[in-house]
């Protein structure tokens, strides 16, 4: 399955963090890079949403509604900063 | 939400500018998707539905990003390109911007009229390649974009535009590794990516 992008789950991320995130940057936490959110590559259908790093493929997000309760696991996530702006 | 309580939710670009009256999305049926057939077939006037948005500051041009200003879209990922273009229009704004469009036949031209309405300004210059079947007399491209298609239509990497490549994945993956390829910096290409999994 091809990969979508962080803009695919914008409205999702909106609704979990309470402010925009396709802006904020995001280091992971296998490789260490860094990119933005709006960049990384979002399998919708994973089950619930994944976005993996561009660079290495490590998990960094993974969100899972659960009976309308949203389980967020940041755990590939060394670091995630929103924009200053 | 239907009557039965069932609801779906997706996500769309929004076409209109910050300075249009109505927020437009442009919405591509889809044969086998679940809401695009009931959206484009269905939907009637007073109809309701719930909207939330806009989110998603990334896959945006504001005119203090500046330029050159390099638009890349397929099929109906034209539709975030078509609102930066009615942004730049209606600041009058100066920035030279390029638009590579690329569909697979001149039916399949989302917004044709306005486009090539909107190439003839003196700052917007619109190609367009039309992958599939051409009209009899066609002067545009005639093939997928490519990274030669690209190095004719882009700035040189010297000039540093900003690109922002808007389609389905495997057009969005060609269409921002070819800058890429020719030396443009990474960072000042955006990309918006789509799947048939939309729906």
């Amino acid at each position: 399955m091809d990969a979508l992008d962080g803009n695919s789950i914008a409205g999702t991320l909106a609704a979990v963090f309470d402010t925009e995130m396709t802006t904020a940057t995001g280091t992971c936490a296998n490789c260490g890079s860094s990119g933005l959110v709006g960049e990384f590559a979002v399998y919708l259908r994973a089950p619930g949403i994944v976005a993996r790093c561009r660079i290495c493929n490590n998990v960094l997000m993974v969100f899972v509604d659960v009976r309308g309760m949203m389980c967020v696991d940041l755990a590939g996530l060394r670091d995630l900063r929103t924009a200053s702006t | 939400m239907a009557d039965d309580g069932y609801q779906a939710q997706r996500s769309y670009s929004i076409a209109s500018s910050p300075e249009d009256d109505n927020v437009v999305l442009t919405v591509e049926r889809l044969d086998d998707g679940e809401v695009s057939p009931y959206l484009v077939d269905e939907l009637r006037i007073g109809d309701e539905l719930e909207l939330r948005g806009p989110v998603g500051g990334y896959f945006v041009w504001e005119h203090s990003l500046g330029g050159p200003l390099l638009l890349v879209g397929g099929g109906s990922g034209v539709a975030p390109l078509r609102s930066m273009l009615r942004h730049h229009r209606a600041l009058d704004s100066s920035v030279p911007t390029r638009l590579l469009y690329s569909t697979r036949s001149f039916r399949d031209m989302i917004y044709r009229e306005e486009l090539m309405q909107t190439g003839a300004d003196a700052v917007i210059d619109i190609r367009f390649s039309l992958t599939r079947e051409q009209p009899e007399g066609w002067d545009g491209y005639s093939r997928r974009i490519d990274r030669e298609m690209l190095a004719e239509v882009a700035w040189p990497a010297s000039e540093r535009p900003l690109v922002y490549v808007c389609g389905p994945t495997g057009f969005a993956e060609t269409a921002a590794n070819a800058p890429v390829a020719l030396g443009h910096e990474p960072d000042r290409i955006r990309t918006e990516r789509f799947g048939p999994s939309g729906g």
